[in-house]
């Protein structure tokens, strides 16, 4: 946190708006200490004069000086301000959270009048709250502290429903603990900073609604002043004297500034960045080694030495280092790993959707003999948008919500092929039918969350069905998926497959189902390809450590109930954090010196390919101890 | 040693019914897996026993006597499914164990327990210091475990806890599970909709489908010879059990 600080505190923004509170808070404590006698001296003699000499900003009616008064004025109207703050962030939080508090009906009740006095405008309750509680500042205070309540406790209430539904509220109810005590231990602390963040930039709302109340003449009165009341003297006499009101003016201009941009700084400090700062990484550079070997017709798919780079908390980051391999028509490659293997990155910088902040290299990258590295131009775009299919992991997202599922499959027929509205919606309704969604011309018409999952992975294969696809990318289509739906939806893969010859790379973290849909397997580990394999010798010819600790480590109908699973040590290697050498050896039971010194090329035949000094040794027995006792 | 009874249990959310008229035992010391799939009810089922749902008719019992859902003694606790949201981000591990103890007894006790507890899912009691940002997903799925296990609870839902793990860790808290029933005898409601887990764990298993029960009996038996038309076609359909075409 305070790293953060002095991080933002360096930005022009943040210095600005620290030393423009520091100055501010400074006048409100000194100012009258240093200048209230000035302020008051009353001088008959030199009434309404202009700004000259002794007088910078002239005299008002009493002869005073208005400059000192405007200075002087910096503590009532600050601490005014801070005040009504002080009563709109306890009022909204009383407000906010008390349907947590008080059970489902009176809540819902509360939540009504919080969202119906919301609708009101700030000014006008305000107002009303000034005539109720009577002219002067206290009643000014109330009023709009009062005013600010609503659109804070609103605030409070989305933030108090979004962490209430988590799972460590759901723990302490179930382990009893009492819902004051859920309140201030688990929700307040959690949503803390946006509400800071609403009170800091609250304070300039409310010094400027201060001023505007006293200057209606509704806040302070006669003899206190603050910037407002000073103003509503000063705009009468504003032709004769015209800094009289200028001063004041440029006052509460200033601090609602200095307020409002250190809200701004407060929110860089605290929420919006979260952590990292970005390193830019560098631009495309052209490509300095060029593969030029011709490569075979029938190959798709071609990646040659294809790295990601990525910005990271302490430099750029390569989750994916070095991947190398080739699809050709009609196979189905399956790309296996866990969390932090590169996996997702190596799909998504296939298929040209690694975001701006990456960067993609690779000696060769084809997709059908086109180079895929180069700048995008409408030729290359067409050529994704109806060679390739891509099929992502959450059906829930990956379609547009507002539109109708018809229409954005005819979207491809309409931008790559030139083909007119109509006669795309018939081809969307058509592919509909081919991926087996029952009643596809009623189905083109609604809308995505009118799908079930099943259906709209379905949905999206028959978009990359659109035009004639020579592969199709899918990076776990399944994971999020029942298993009787999966099943439905491989089927459906496998199908298309055989129709029409097209190729497949399927990513997913379950060996299973890579080994049950795939001709060929790639066993990814911290972002390289340890073992390249035919799927049929998973189960009994894998050669790398990590293939068969992970085959191993997945319970199926056979495994031996007498006993303990299989695991792995450790945990998956974190791409920010990778060692020299093998990233495999610090969990491998074969690993020696020259494993943690030098990584393994992949080396192999045609067939079958290893990364590992030890291919094919025995694995020494599983012990039961092995369950180690594991430290963060 | 306690049983769990769900008797013609129904969960009712205005229309609809998500689950309905569901009669089950764990019976004691034993571990029950509940599978099905997405909309069967069998979060639902697990939330009306911890009184995170409305109960709209039937009964759910701890040998006899009702499952208290208000008041400091929870005798039937719950592990979530996600480990990034079951622990709060800003107390530390053992802060989020002791919580749920039961209350009445000295901070040193306390810390001692949290320290039993840690060594028991086989955990460095050193992490009680630790925020969970610094665990991974196995960890925090025990720690999940630990704070279970410290309100002394009888009966154990685990709801889909190894759902989102990674698979190389996965087997490391199913081992865990295993352990816990044979060493502190404790009843487990293991509800999962992956087939091979459950028959790992799992000494009964029951197959829910549209908020009914379709199938239920000794694990070996459901899951080689399934009766239900259901069940075989969940069985049908684990990747791996049939060759590729």
């Amino acid at each position: 946190m305070n790293r953060r600080w002095s991080r933002v505190v360096r930005t022009p923004l943040g210095l600005t708006a620290t030393v423009l509170m520091a100055v501010v808070l400074a006048l409100a404590v000194l100012g009258p200490l240093l200048w209230d006698a000035g302020a008051e001296a009353v001088d008959t003699d030199n009434i309404m004069a202009q700004p000259a000499g002794a007088h910078l900003a002239g005299t008002d009616s009493l002869g005073r000086d208005i400059l000192l008064r405007v200075l002087v004025a910096t503590r009532l109207s600050i601490g005014l301000a801070l005040l009504a703050v002080v009563i709109t962030v306890v009022a909204g939080l009383l407000l906010g959270s008390a349907p947590l508090l008080v059970g489902r009906r009176f809540g819902r009740l509360l939540s009504a009048a919080v969202n119906v006095a919301v609708a009101f405008p700030g000014l006008l309750l305000a107002l009303f709250f000034a005539v109720v509680f009577g002219v002067g500042a206290t009643g000014a205070v109330m009023a709009i502290g009062l005013a600010g309540a609503p659109a804070f406790a609103r605030l409070t209430q989305t933030l108090v429903a979004g962490v209430a539904a988590r799972d460590y509220v759901s723990a302490a109810r179930v382990a009893g603990v009492g819902r004051a005590r859920i309140l201030f231990r688990h929700v307040l602390p959690n949503i803390a900073e946006p509400l800071v963040v609403n009170a800091t930039i609250g304070a300039g709302t409310a010094l400027l609604s201060f001023a505007g109340l006293s200057f209606l003449g509704l806040g302070v009165q006669s003899p206190s002043y603050d910037w407002g009341r000073l103003l509503y003297d000063g705009i009468g006499v504003i032709y004769v004297n015209a800094a009289a009101a200028l001063a004041p003016g440029a006052a509460v201009l200033l601090a609602g500034l200095a307020f409002n941009l250190f809200g701004e700084s407060v929110a860089k400090a605290l929420g919006v960045s979260t952590g990292p700062r970005v390193v830019r990484v560098g631009g495309a550079e052209p490509p300095v080694v060029e593969d030029t070997r011709a490569t075979p017709s029938d190959v798709v798919l071609d990646v040659r030495d294809l790295e990601v780079v990525v910005p990271g908390q302490h430099g750029p980051v390569r989750p994916v280092r070095g991947v190398s391999f080739a699809v050709r028509r009609g196979e189905a490659v399956g790309i296996v790993g866990e969390s932090g293997s590169g996996k997702s990155l190596t799909a998504l910088a296939v298929t040209r959707l690694v975001g701006d902040d990456g960067r993609v290299d690779a000696t060769r990258l084809e997709l059908l003999g086109h180079d895929l590295r180069a700048p995008d131009t409408a030729v290359r775009q067409r050529l994704l948008g109806t060679s390739l299919a891509m099929v992502f992991q959450d059906p829930m997202t990956s379609f547009n919500p507002g539109r109708r599922i018809g229409g954005q499959l005819a979207e491809v027929a309409t931008h790559h092929q030139g083909m007119r509205r109509r006669a795309a919606l018939a081809r969307a309704v058509d592919r509909l039918a081919a991926v087996r969604i029952p009643d596809a011309a009623t189905r083109a018409r609604q809308y995505p969350h009118e799908f079930s999952g099943g259906m709209r992975q379905r949905a999206m294969i028959g978009m990359g069905l659109m035009g004639s696809p020579a592969l199709i990318v899918a990076d776990e289509p399944t994971t999020a998926l029942d298993v009787t739906v999966q099943q439905q939806v491989l089927d459906l893969l496998a199908s298309i497959r055989a129709a029409d010859d097209v190729a497949l790379m399927l990513i997913s973290h379950d060996v299973a189902v890579v080994g049950e849909v795939c001709d060929r397997v790639l066993v990814m580990y911290a972002g390289r390809i340890v073992e390249d394999l035919p799927a049929a010798d998973l189960a009994g010819s894998a050669r790398h450590p990590y293939t068969r600790a992970l085959i191993d480590a997945v319970p199926d109908m056979t495994t031996d109930l007498t006993e303990p699973l299989a695991t792995i040590p450790g945990r998956p290697v974190d791409p920010a954090d990778v060692p020299p050498g093998c990233a495999y050896a610090a969990r491998c039971p074969l690993a020696d010196d020259r494993c943690r010194a030098l990584d393994p090329e992949l080396t192999g035949d045609a067939t079958h390919r290893v990364a590992c000094w030890h291919a094919g040794e025995p694995l020494p027995a599983r012990h039961e101890t092995d369950e180690l006792v594991e430290s963060p | 040693m306690s049983e769990l009874l769900f008797e013609d249990v129904t969960v009712r959310y205005g229309r609809t019914t998500a689950v309905d008229g569901v009669s089950l035992a764990v019976p004691a010391g034993e571990i029950v897996g509940l599978v099905g799939e997405s909309g069967s009810g069998k979060s639902t089922l697990a939330k009306a026993a911890v009184g995170l749902a409305p109960l709209t008719a039937g009964r759910i019992s701890l040998d006899g006597v009702p499952v208290p859902t208000r008041g400091r003694h929870r005798p039937l606790q719950m592990v979530f499914q996600d480990p990034y949201s079951s622990l709060d981000p800003r107390m530390t591990i053992g802060e989020s164990v002791a919580e749920a103890m039961p209350p009445g007894r000295s901070r040193a006790a306390r810390r001692t327990e949290v320290e039993r507890l840690l060594d028991l899912v086989h955990l460095d009691p050193a992490s009680a210091a630790a925020l969970p940002s610094r665990l991974s997903g196995g960890q925090r799925q025990r720690v999940a475990l630990a704070r279970a296990l410290a309100a002394d609870p009888r009966v154990v839902i685990a709801d889909e806890i190894t759902s989102a793990l990674d698979v190389s860790i996965q087997g490391a808290v199913l081992n865990l599970v295993r352990e816990l029933r044979r060493e502190l005898g404790l009843s487990i409601l293991f509800i999962s909709h992956n087939l091979a887990v459950v028959r790992y764990v799992a000494s009964h298993v029951a197959v829910m489908h549209r908020g009914r029960v379709v199938e239920h009996g000794p694990a070996a038996r459901v899951l080689a010879e399934p009766s239900h038309e259901y069940t075989r076609e969940l069985l049908a359909a684990i990747p791996g059990r049939r060759s590729r075409s």
